[in-house]
Formats: C-alpha cells, sequence, structure tokens
C-alpha cells in the first residue's frame, strides 16, 4: 500500500500479516478442486471483461449516468461470494458489477441493465448502481455510501430470526466507514450477535480522496475492537488469503452467530466512476505498479499455472470466452427495447402490481 | 362496545398481529423494558419476550435501515419510533432504501414494514419534536401514510398496515393516546385509502385527517348551534392512497370547502387536496377553497401560544364562518 499518494503510515501500522503465504494451504483453498480453481478463475477474467466492455458501451455514449467500474478489485467479490451457501446473503454499494456476477448473475440482464432495457435485471429501473437478484441472496447495488450497511444488520437479523444456519456479507468502500450509519450498524451487530461480516473494501481511495486524507485513527477493522467485534485483515490481490480469511469470519457468523469487519487491501485501475479524470490524486505510476505486480487475475493465473491447473492455452480459450460472453451480452443489451412510460408506475408499489390481492382503495399515484 | 383509548387501541392491534403472525416483531427506544416511552406497548415485553417486543439503542438510522433489510427478507417489523419528528436522522433509510427498493430492484424485493409512532405539535416540546412529516412522507411513491383521528380507526388501520406488502408509515398523535372510543371486541380491518365521513352536513365540507378532526368536529358543533350552519366533516384517516372520490362527493353536496390539517402551509397535504378539488369539482364550487394550518414558524415552546400556533375549534370556527361568507 506504500504507493497510495504519501503513503499510509496509520494503514500500515493497523495491518498486520496481511496476505500470508500459506494461504493457499488453508483448507478452503487446498480443499477445492482444480475445475473449482478454474472456475474462480474464469469468473475473474469475466468480472474484468464484462467491465472492460461497460466502458467502451460507456464511450460509445450508450450507457447514462454513472459507471463505477470494479477492475482491479475482482478477488474481492469472486472470493467471499464463492463461500456463500444457501443462507448467506450479500449486500453492497454502486460498485456492484463484480457482485452481482460473482453470485452467478448473467452477464446479459446485467448489461441490459446499464443500457436500461427493459430486459435488465431491474427493468432498466435501477441501472449501474442499482443491481439486484435475491433468488440468488444478492440484495443490492444500493447508492448512498453506507446507506446499504443497515439493511446488511437487517439481512443478518433476518438469518437470525428465521432460525437459520447463515450470514450477511454487507460490503462497502473505504469511503463508507466514516458515515453514521455504519458505526450505528457497527453497534447493533455487536450488541445483538447478528451474523454479519462488514467487508470494507480498501482501495485506497473514497472518490480522490486518500484514507490519510479522510480517516482518523488506526486501521479501518480495527475500529471494530471499539465494539468488542471480531476484526481481520487481509490482501485483496490474493484470491486464497480473501477466502482463507472472509472464510475464518463468515465461519464465525454462521457457527457463533458474532459480528465482525474484515478490510480487504485492494485498488482500482480506474477512476471513482468513469467520469471522473483520474488525475488530480493518484500518480500513473502507481497505477501501473499495481497492475504490473498485484493484478489479482495476473496473480491467481501465475499461481494456477505453476499448480499446473491452468496451461497458456487454456488461460487463452478463458479470456476468449469472457470476451464472447461479454460481446453477446452487449448485443443483447442493443437488441433489447427500452421501457417504456407505461412501465414508469410498475413496480412501485407491491400492492399495484398484484391487483387480486389488493385490500386499498383510493388513488395512489397523483398525475391528474 | 367497550370504550378504549387509542393508546390501547394500537396496543390490541399489535398485539393481535403478532399473536397472528410470527413474523411480525415490534421495535424501538424503549418499548420492551420500560414499556413505551408513551406506553402504547405496555405489558407487551412480558406477554410475548424478548423475541417479539425489541428495546433498540437510540439510533434511528441503524435499526430502522435494520428492520428494512430485516423485510426484505420477510420479517414483518413494526419500528416505533419515539417522535415522528426523528425520521430526519433516520431518512435515508426511510426514503431512499425503503420507499425505493421495490421499484429499483425492477419489483423483485418488497420491504413490508411499518414505522409508527406520534407526529404531532401541542405539548410544548419545541420545534424539533413537533414535527408533521406526512407531506414530506407521501412525496414519495413507494410509501404508504396513515394518519388515524380515533381509537376505532387506529385499530383497524394498523392491524392493516401490518398485513400490507408496502412500508406504511403510521402517524399517531401523543395527545390523542388517552382520548377514549368505542372499538368492537371481536376483530376488524379497515382498508387504507377509505375516508371515513365523520358527521354529515350540507353547507361546508371540511376536510382533515388526524387531531384536526376533533377540533373541526367541535367547530362544526357550534357552528350548527349558534350558527345554524350544516358542516360536513371528512376524515381522510390514509394521506396515501387517498381517497379523493369521498371529498369529491361531499363537495358536490357542499360546494364550500374547508380544509384543517396541523401542517406547514407549504406544500402541504391540503396543497394537494385543494389542487385536485379545484382540478377535478371546478364546477362545484360556490367560491375558493380555504385552508387552516399550523402557523407557519417552526414549533414555539410558550405553551398558551402554541395553542394558537395549531389548528384548534376556534381557529377552525373563525376559518369556516370565512369559507361560509
Amino acid at each position: 500500500m506504500s504507493n497510495k499518494t504519501s503513503a499510509s503510515p496509520t494503514k500500515q501500522a493497523a495491518a498486520p500479516a496481511a496476505g500470508t503465504a500459506q494461504s493457499h494451504l488453508a483448507p478452503i483453498n487446498a480443499n477445492l478442486t482444480p475445475e473449482a480453481k478454474i472456475g474462480l478463475y474464469r469468473t475473474m477474467v469475466r468480472i474484468r471483461r464484462f467491465e472492460e466492455r461497460s466502458l467502451r458501451a460507456y464511450q460509445a455514449k450508450k450507457i447514462g449516468g454513472f459507471l463505477h467500474l470494479y477492475i482491479g478489485q475482482e478477488a474481492v467479490a469472486v472470493g467471499c461470494c464463492s463461500l456463500m451457501g444457501k443462507h448467506d446473503h450479500v449486500i453492497t454499494a454502486y460498485r456492484d458489477h463484480g457482485h452481482a456476477i460473482a453470485v452467478g448473475m448473467d452477464m446479459k440482464p446485467l448489461m441490459a441493465e446499464v443500457y436500461g432495457k427493459v430486459t435488465g435485471c431491474s427493468k432498466g429501473k435501477g441501472g449501474s448502481m442499482h443491481y439486484f437478484d435475491p433468488k440468488r441472496n444478492f440484495w443490492g447495488g444500493h447508492g448512498i455510501v453506507g446507506g446499504q450497511i443497515p439493511l446488511g444488520v437487517g439481512l443478518a437479523y433476518g438469518v437470525k430470526y428465521k432460525g437459520h444456519k447463515g450470514s450477511a456479507m454487507a460490503f462497502m468502500g473505504d469511503g463508507a466507514v466514516n458515515q453514521g450509519a455504519v458505526h450505528e450498524s457497527y453497534n447493533l451487530a455487536a450488541l445483538w450477535n447478528l451474523p454479519v461480516v462488514f467487508v470494507i473494501e480498501n482501495n485506497g481511495y473514497s472518490m480522490g480522496t486518500s484514507q490519510e486524507r479522510s480517516s482518523a485513527g488506526f486501521g479501518l477493522a480495527e475500529r471494530g475492537r471499539a465494539y468488542g467485534m471480531a476484526w481481520g485483515v487481509c490482501n485483496g490481490h490474493d484470491l486464497y488469503d480473501v477466502r482463507a480469511t472472509m472464510d475464518k469470519f463468515l465461519t464465525l457468523a454462521r457457527e457463533e452467530s458474532k459480528p465482525s469487519i474484515v478490510e480487504i487491501d485492494t485498488y482500482r485501475y480506474r477512476g471513482h466512476s468513469v467520469a471522473d479524470p483520474d488525475k488530480t490524486y493518484r500518480t500513473r505510476d502507481e497505477i501501473e505498479d499495481y497492475q504490473k505486480n498485484k493484478d489479482p487475475i495476473t496473480l491467481f493465473q501465475k499461481a494456477l499455472l505453476a499448480e499446473g491447473i491452468l496451461t497458456e492455452a487454456s488461460v487463452g480459450e478463458i479470456d476468449t470466452e469472457a470476451r464472447a460472453e461479454a460481446e453477446q451480452a452487449t448485443e443483447f443489451a442493443e437488441a433489447s427495447p427500452f421501457p417504456t412510460a407505461d412501465d414508469l408506475q410498475k413496480d412501485v408499489y407491491w400492492e399495484v402490481d398484484n391487483p387480486d390481492q389488493k385490500t386499498s382503495q383510493g388513488r395512489i399515484f397523483f398525475d391528474r | 362496545m367497550p370504550l378504549i383509548t387509542y393508546r390501547e387501541a394500537i396496543r390490541h392491534a399489535l398485539s393481535e398481529e403478532i399473536e397472528r403472525d410470527p413474523n411480525v416483531v415490534v421495535m424501538g427506544e424503549e418499548v420492551a423494558q420500560f414499556n413505551g416511552a408513551y406506553k402504547v406497548t405496555e405489558g407487551m415485553l412480558a406477554k410475548y419476550g424478548p423475541t417479539r417486543i425489541v428495546d433498540t439503542p437510540i439510533s434511528e438510522a441503524g435499526f430502522i435501515g435494520m428492520g428494512v433489510g430485516a423485510s426484505m427478507l420477510g420479517v414483518r417489523p413494526v419500528m416505533e419510533l419515539m417522535f415522528w419528528s426523528f425520521y430526519s436522522v433516520a431518512f435515508d433509510q426511510i426514503l431512499n432504501n425503503a420507499a425505493n427498493v421495490r421499484y429499483m430492484s425492477g419489483g423483485q424485493i418488497n420491504c413490508p414494514i411499518v414505522i409508527r409512532g406520534p407526529a404531532n405539535g401541542g405539548t410544548n416540546v419545541g420545534a424539533t419534536h413537533s414535527h408533521t412529516p406526512e407531506n414530506v412522507l407521501a412525496n414519495h411513491p413507494g410509501v404508504k401514510v396513515v394518519v388515524p383521528s380515533t381509537a376505532y380507526d387506529a385499530k383497524g388501520l394498523l392491524k392493516t398496515a401490518i398485513r400490507d406488502n408496502d412500508p406504511v408509515m403510521f402517524l399517531e398523535n401523543t395527545i390523542l393516546y388517552g382520548e377514549k372510543g368505542e372499538v368492537p371486541t371481536e376483530e376488524y380491518l379497515i382498508p387504507l385509502g377509505k375516508a371515513d365521513v365523520k358527521r354529515q352536513g350540507t353547507d361546508l365540507t371540511i376536510v382533515t385527517y388526524g387531531r384536526s378532526v376533533l377540533h373541526s368536529l367541535k367547530a362544526a358543533e357550534i357552528l350548527e348551534k349558534e350558527h345554524g350552519r350544516s358542516v360536513e366533516v371528512v376524515d381522510l384517516r390514509t394521506i396515501r392512497p387517498l381517497d379523493i372520490d369521498t371529498v369529491l362527493a361531499s363537495v358536490a353536496k357542499t360546494h364550500r370547502v374547508l380544509i384543517v390539517e396541523e401542517q406547514k402551509p407549504f406544500a402541504s397535504v391540503g396543497s394537494q387536496i385543494a389542487y385536485m378539488i379545484q382540478r377535478e369539482a371546478f364546477d362545484e364550487l360556490d367560491g375558493p377553497i380555504h385552508r387552516l394550518t399550523t402557523v407557519d414558524s417552526p414549533a414555539i415552546y410558550s405553551p398558551p401560544v402554541e395553542i394558537e400556533q395549531l389548528p384548534n375549534p376556534n381557529r377552525v370556527l373563525k376559518a369556516a364562518l370565512e369559507a361560509l361568507a
């Protein structure tokens, strides 16, 4: 992390033993089949190709609004979501494309959503920041920094209330940790022993403000100590380390119904959003250093090549397939229709959408 | 029919729904061990235990947001705000998350949550504790807004709200908690979006809701006895959905309208009602639509002056005479 602007002394002090060289030996990784390892690699590649393709669509002015790319952070979402069981839930902020693909969502409705098409995962009503797939326990995709974290605590409350052995992973960026709602969530989770893992994806910058310019005190996860919560840090460039660390805290949630905070060091290659000129707060050299030396896909690829699981040929094949999949998703999005003005007032109220079960009377929309 | 207080009526609604549906949980500050800041939930912890009646820390953004998240998974939280005035610290959770999540997910998620508590002035608690946010809430498609004026309505509407699959904002009144009304012992529900004509009349329609209904009824009595004028009082009961048809039917009968509300005037609920009446019943009107609101300043502390800041029977009487002139 020393490359992040003027170095992050506080962060280094609070991040001992991140990314141990032994993570691949942890049972959660050692027990993976070769096919499963290839699957994890493939998902990271698919996320990156999807993001690159969506960037091109944005540059071609096919996409409106904001586009927050996940490029560089792939090992975080893939590592965390690969650990999900039936009663494990995920909620995140607006940089949500990686999580959506990592939980198993198809690229087509995702690309169609950023195109604002009716075939999108939210029928074109949510956009890039608001992907959802509750059938896969993926609860968004939320636009307000830190605003999703109380919802994540609520998911954990729901899991516990219903007597399920499960968890909620509540993802946020390093810019969310100073929001009041996040601290209120920490307190409630710790007070009531709720099975939630607060996952801080620390990519170094809250928009254009580095950690040392925004967060006081020691490490971000270490704040858990104040709430009597378990906490940890891990290397988000190393998929094995993400899985090994998160497995420990997810087990704590599922088995003992205890919350925790995990700070995952990661890095985004692109700006905060694609509208970010990305020139005022970090150097080109810093970005290139991460791309060359800490790229999560390259590192995992090297590991799997060394393990004899991947070959140069299969690496190329996976990449070609991912590019083709992103291209097909784009074609699907291009060919899909936009919603119509008639769709504006659908999906606002459950009751309006289910007229056979309606009990209310009176007027509920007020356009006249 | 037994006479019970508005407070007891709400407690009965909560209790019946807790007994009916294992997913219903009552949460809020001081609702359990303290027996409720306004004793609405008195005795419920002892009867239903700490899993169903849950004390929260003073942490509205946290616990309201938690309730919204839990409701997405099918829990049916009934969250108490000690005062609705505290909604401002949970605004993002209520009006970004609860109101929007169904829409932003393309209809994949719903939030069967009720947020309830008192929203009124008149108790000398000053500007921070006297907000009446029904207009602000109703300005957000995705939520429903209920403001009951009587014990009977409070019980029937709250039971419906708890069964509703959309987020329902339920605004009570600390001054009404002690008001008694007839409430049947057998179960009943009142649909949202159905106004109630609390008094029949022919000369003037007063459109109102919440505690202002009581003031309007008192004024109507005086108008009949002392001025020989017949006033109809329409209690909206629900702000969104809104039973505008009952209002329009009354206007067609009386041709004169006074709106009475405990709201500040700018962009109030009454502003919307007045717009709709002129748009849809213009030809029925024999004069301009009148409106009586809270006087347009922050809520004053000074007890005698606060009475005059809010609607009260005398102010309603005066406004009604102007509307009838």
